[in-house]
C-alpha cells in the first residue's frame, strides 16, 4: 500500500493543469464556473481537443484510443477536468456506451463507433428509462419486433437527458415478450435519431431547465447490425452499463470546484455584518462537508483501482453504489450550501426571458440566482441512475446478503 | 388550551377550502403564474368577498377584527393550494404596520381599500448587504421641512412589483448596524423618485427590486414604532408563514402517500416498500411537529413581552424550516423523476417551502440568535 501521489503523479497533474490552462477556450471555464452546463458547442468543441490529445478516453483500452495508464492516473486527469471547472467527456458515449460495445460489440461495431464516440463526432443519449419503468427496468415494454433485416421499433423512452442534442440513442427493448423471466427478454439497440418514426418532446424540471425529454418510436425501422450482443442478452450490457455510470456519479472533482468556488464566494457574500465564511455556524457546516468528501475521494481511488479488473471480467463492481450514495448527497449538501450562502437574494430566480416570456433585469448576481435553481435541480442526482434507495437494496443483497 | 377550532373558525376554513378547490387546481394556477401580475386578481376579489383581506384589522377601522388565530387558518389553506396572491405581504405585513403602527386617518384611509381587494402593500426592508438582519439598514431617511426624504436600495421586496404602498425601514440616524435610529416609513409606489424592477422568484411568485432616488415623502409617511415595531409583524409574519409551510407540508405529505399507493415497480405498489414506508412516517412526525409550532406561533404572536415572542418565534422558524426541508425533498424523492418536473405539483412544494425558509432568517441565523438569547428554556 502506498498513499501519496508519487512523483510522477504529481508531475502529471502538473502537467495536466497547464494543458488544460492553454486550451480551455475562456468562455467555456466562465460558464462553467457559474455553475452553468456546459452548451452543446462547448461540450463537442473542448471534447475534439481532449480527443487530439489521447485524453477523451483514457480507460478505453489502448487499440479503441485508450492510455495504458494506471487507475490513479486516469483519476488525476479526471479530476482536473472537473476542478478546473471543464466539460468532463460525454458520460453517455465515454462511460456507458463504449465500454459496454467493447465488452460486448462487433469488430464492425467497434471500428464504426468507437472512435466518434471518443471524439463526439456522435452525440449519444440513454434511452433506458420508460414511464412505467424506472427503477424497475426490466420491465420495459418498448418493443421491437425482428422483420427480416430490420427491427421494428414502437413505444416510449422518458427522462431522456440531452436528447435534443443526441445524433444516435443506445435503447433497451423488448424482444421477447414470452420469456421466462423479463429480464431475458431484452436486447440493447444502437439507433439513429434521424430515423423517421422517432418524436422528441422537451420535459421541463422545476428549475426551468430543458435538459430531460421524452422520446417516441413509432415504427422505426432498426437495422439488426445496430445490435449490441445477442438477441434477448440486453440485460447483461444494461446491467454492466449502469454500474459503470454509477462510479461516474460520485464527480468528487467536481464537487472540491464547487467548495473551493463557494469559499471564494462566501468571502464577499454578507453574513449578517460580515462575510458568511465567518460565520461559525456556515463554516462548520461547510468544513464538515469537505471532510465527508475527503473520505469519498479515497473510496473512489479504492474503488478505481479495482477497475481495470472489472472491465476484463465484465463484471459490475457492487462497491459503486457507496460512491453514488455518498457522492450524490454530497453533491446536494453543497448545492444547500449555496442556497444558506444566497440567503434572501436566493429567491431571485435566474433570468431566463423565454421561461418568463418577458425580459427581466438582472438584481442579484448569478451565483444568488443558481443556488436554489442548482438546488432544486440536483434532487435528481438521487433519483436517477438507480435511486439511493435502489443502491441501499443492491448493497443490501450483493454485499450483506439480506 | 383548546386546540379544536370553534364554529366560526371552522366555516371559515371551509369556505376558503372550498373556494380554492374549485379555483386553484395545479393547472389553473399555472395560468395564474403567467398572467402580467403573476397571481389571480379574480381570486383577490373573491377573497374579499369571503372578507380575508379585512380579517385582522380592527372592526372599528373597518375589519373583522380576527386573531392569529385565523390567520393560520387562512395561511395553512394557501399553503395547501401554493396560492399566487399577495396576502401576506398585503395583509399579515401591510396590515401589521397599519395596525402597529398607522394613525387613525391612516387606518381610516387605507383599511376598508385593503378590505375591497383595492390595495396591495408591500414590505420593503432587505438590502444588498442586509442579509436577514431587520437593522442593518443603509438607506436613508433624512429630514426635509416637516417631512422625509429617502434614499437607497431594497431587494426582493416580496409582490413589490405591484403593490400600492410600500412600507420601507430606512436610517434616520446612526450606524448602518445601529438598532437605535431606524425608522419605518409609508410611501406610495408611485411616489416620484420610486423605481422598480420586477421579476419572478424561484417559486414562481413575483418580487421587486426597487431604488428610493431623492423620494419626498410628508411626516405622516412614518409609522411609530421604528424597529420594534418592524420586529412585531415580522414575528407575526413567521407565524404566517409556518402554518403556509404547515399547509405546503401537508398536501406534499398527502400527495406523495397517494402516490406510494398507486404507482407500481417490481409489479407491486412501492408504498408496499418498507424503506419508503419508514420514510412515509417520518414525513407525518416532520407535519405534526411543524404543525404544533404553527399554533405555537399563533399563540405567541399577540404575545405582550417582545423578548419572549421573538425567542419563540425563532424556535417555531428552526423547526418548521427543519421539517419543511425533510418533507419537501422526500416528496421528490420518494415520487421519483417525476415530482422533478414543472408539469408535476410535487416539486412545487419543495420550491415554496424553501423559499419560506428562507424569508426572515434561516435556521442558522435564527440558532444562532436564540442560543445567543439563552434558549427556549431560560435557567431559572
Ligand atoms: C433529471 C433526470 C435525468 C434522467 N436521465 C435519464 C436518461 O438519460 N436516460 C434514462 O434512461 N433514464 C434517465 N432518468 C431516469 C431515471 O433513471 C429514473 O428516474 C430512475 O430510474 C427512477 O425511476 P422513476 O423516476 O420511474 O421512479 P420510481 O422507480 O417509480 O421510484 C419512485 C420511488 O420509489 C423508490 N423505489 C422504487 N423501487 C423501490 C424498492 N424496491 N425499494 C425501495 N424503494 C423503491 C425509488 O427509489 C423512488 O424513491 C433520468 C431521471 C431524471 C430525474
Amino acid at each position: 500500500m502506498e498513499l501519496r501521489f508519487t512523483e510522477e503523479e504529481r508531475a502529471f497533474r502538473q502537467e495536466v493543469r497547464e494543458w488544460i490552462d492553454a486550451n480551455l477556450p475562456a468562455e467555456t471555464r466562465e460558464r462553467m464556473a457559474s455553475g452553468r452546463t456546459p452548451t452543446k458547442a462547448m461540450q463537442v468543441d473542448w471534447q475534439k481537443r481532449l480527443y487530439a490529445k489521447g485524453w477523451a478516453v483514457p480507460h478505453w483500452p489502448v487499440e479503441w484510443g485508450g492510455q495504458p495508464w494506471s487507475a490513479i492516473k486516469r483519476f488525476i486527469l479526471s479530476e482536473e477536468i472537473q476542478s478546473t471547472p471543464a466539460p468532463s467527456p460525454l458520460g453517455f458515449n465515454c462511460n456507458m456506451l463504449g465500454p459496454v460495445l467493447i465488452a460486448f460489440g462487433t469488430e464492425e461495431q467497434k471500428k464504426f463507433f468507437l472512435p466518434k464516440l471518443a471524439s463526439l463526432d456522435l452525440w449519444f443519449c440513454q434511452g433506458f428509462s420508460e414511464p412505467g419503468a424506472g427503477s424497475d427496468l426490466a420491465s420495459l415494454k418498448t418493443r421491437a419486433v425482428r422483420e427480416g433485416d430490420h427491427y421494428i421499433v414502437n413505444g416510449q423512452k422518458t427522462w431522456t437527458t440531452l436528447a435534443q442534442h443526441a445524433d444516435w440513442i443506445f435503447l433497451l427493448v423488448r424482444t421477447d415478450p414470452n420469456a421466462a423471466k423479463q429480464q431475458e427478454g431484452i436486447s440493447f439497440l444502437v439507433v439513429d435519431m434521424k430515423t423517421p418514426g422517432i418524436t422528441v418532446r422537451p420535459i421541463i424540471t422545476i428549475d426551468g431547465a430543458h435538459e430531460v425529454n421524452e422520446v417516441f418510436f413509432d415504427d422505426v425501422k432498426v437495422p439488426v447490425a445496430n445490435l449490441v450482443g445477442t438477441e434477448n442478452r440486453g440485460w447483461d450490457c444494461a446491467k454492466f452499463l449502469l454500474s459503470n455510470e454509477r462510479t461516474g456519479q460520485a464527480r468528487v472533482g467536481a464537487s472540491k470546484e464547487r467548495i473551493r468556488r463557494l469559499k471564494l464566494i462566501a468571502k464577499e457574500a454578507p453574513g449578517g455584518g460580515r462575510p458568511i465564511i465567518e460565520d461559525p455556524r456556515f463554516r462548520s457546516r461547510l468544513t464538515d462537508v469537505e471532510v465527508q468528501l475527503k473520505a469519498l475521494e479515497m473510496t473512489t481511488l479504492r474503488v478505481l483501482a479495482d477497475e481495470n479488473r472489472q472491465l476484463s471480467q465484465r463484471k459490475p463492481n457492487p462497491a459503486s453504489s457507496v460512491l453514488k450514495i455518498r457522492g450524490t448527497e454530497l453533491q446536494q449538501a453543497i448545492s444547500e450550501l449555496y442556497v444558506m450562502a444566497a440567503g434572501p437574494y436566493g429567491l431571485v430566480a435566474p433570468h431566463d426571458p423565454e421561461a418568463d416570456g418577458r425580459n427581466e433585469p438582472d438584481v442579484a448576481e448569478d451565483w444568488q440566482t443558481l443556488a436554489q435553481a442548482t438546488y432544486f435541480n440536483w434532487r435528481k442526482q438521487s433519483i436517477y441512475g438507480g435511486s439511493t434507495e435502489i443502491q441501499k437494496n443492491i448493497m443490501a443483497k450483493a454485499f450483506l446478503g439480506l | 388550551m383548546d386546540f379544536d377550532l370553534s364554529e366560526d373558525q371552522r366555516l371559515l376554513q371551509d369556505s376558503l377550502q372550498k373556494l380554492l378547490k374549485d379555483k386553484y387546481g395545479f393547472e389553473q394556477r399555472k395560468g395564474y403564474m403567467k398572467s402580467e401580475t403573476g397571481w389571480s386578481r379574480d381570486l383577490w376579489a373573491a377573497y374579499a368577498e369571503l372578507g380575508l383581506l379585512g380579517m385582522p384589522f380592527a372592526e372599528a377601522d373597518g375589519g373583522l377584527g380576527y386573531g392569529a388565530v385565523e390567520t393560520m387558518i387562512v395561511m395553512e389553506q394557501f399553503g395547501r393550494a401554493l396560492a399566487l396572491e399577495p396576502f401576506v405581504s398585503t395583509v399579515v405585513m401591510g396590515g401589521g404596520f397599519l395596525r402597529h403602527g398607522a394613525s387613525a386617518e391612516q387606518r381610516a384611509a387605507m383599511v376598508p381599500e385593503i378590505a375591497a381587494g383595492k390595495r396591495l402593500l408591500a414590505f420593503a426592508h432587505t438590502e444588498p448587504q442586509s442579509r436577514f438582519d431587520l437593522h442593518d439598514v443603509a438607506t436613508t431617511a433624512k429630514k426635509d421641512g416637516a417631512g422625509w426624504i429617502l434614499d437607497g436600495r431594497k431587494g426582493v421586496v416580496l409582490h413589490g412589483d405591484t403593490a400600492d404602498d410600500l412600507v420601507v425601514t430606512a436610517r434616520i440616524s446612526g450606524q448602518r448596524r445601529d438598532r437605535e435610529g431606524i425608522g419605518v416609513f409609508l410611501v406610495p409606489a408611485t411616489a416620484q423618485g420610486v423605481s422598480r424592477r420586477g421579476f419572478r422568484t424561484s417559486d414562481g411568485q413575483r418580487a421587486a427590486d426597487i431604488t428610493f432616488d431623492n423620494v419626498k415623502v410628508g411626516p405622516e409617511a412614518e409609522l411609530k414604532g421604528g424597529l420594534a415595531l418592524a420586529e412585531r409583524v415580522v414575528d407575526e409574519t413567521i407565524a404566517a408563514l409556518a402554518a403556509e409551510a404547515v399547509g405546503c407540508m401537508e398536501a406534499a405529505k398527502d400527495l406523495t402517500v397517494d402516490y406510494l399507493k398507486t404507482r407500481k415497480q417490481f409489479g407491486r405498489p412501492i408504498g408496499s416498500f418498507q424503506a419508503l414506508q419508514h420514510r412515509a412516517a417520518e414525513m407525518m412526525v416532520c407535519l405534526e411537529q411543524a404543525r404544533s409550532m404553527a399554533m405555537l406561533a399563533a399563540m405567541m404572536a399577540s404575545e405582550p413581552d417582545a423578548a419572549e415572542r421573538r425567542r419563540q418565534m425563532r424556535a417555531v422558524k428552526i423547526e418548521v424550516g427543519r421539517n419543511a426541508r425533510f418533507v419537501g425533498q422526500q416528496t421528490i424523492q420518494m415520487h421519483g423523476g417525476i415530482a422533478m418536473t414543472m408539469e408535476y405539483a410535487g416539486g412545487h412544494y419543495l420550491k415554496r417551502l424553501t423559499v419560506i425558509e428562507n424569508m426572515f432568517g434561516d435556521m442558522d441565523h435564527h440558532l444562532a440568535a436564540l442560543s445567543e438569547e439563552g434558549g427556549v428554556f431560560l435557567a431559572a
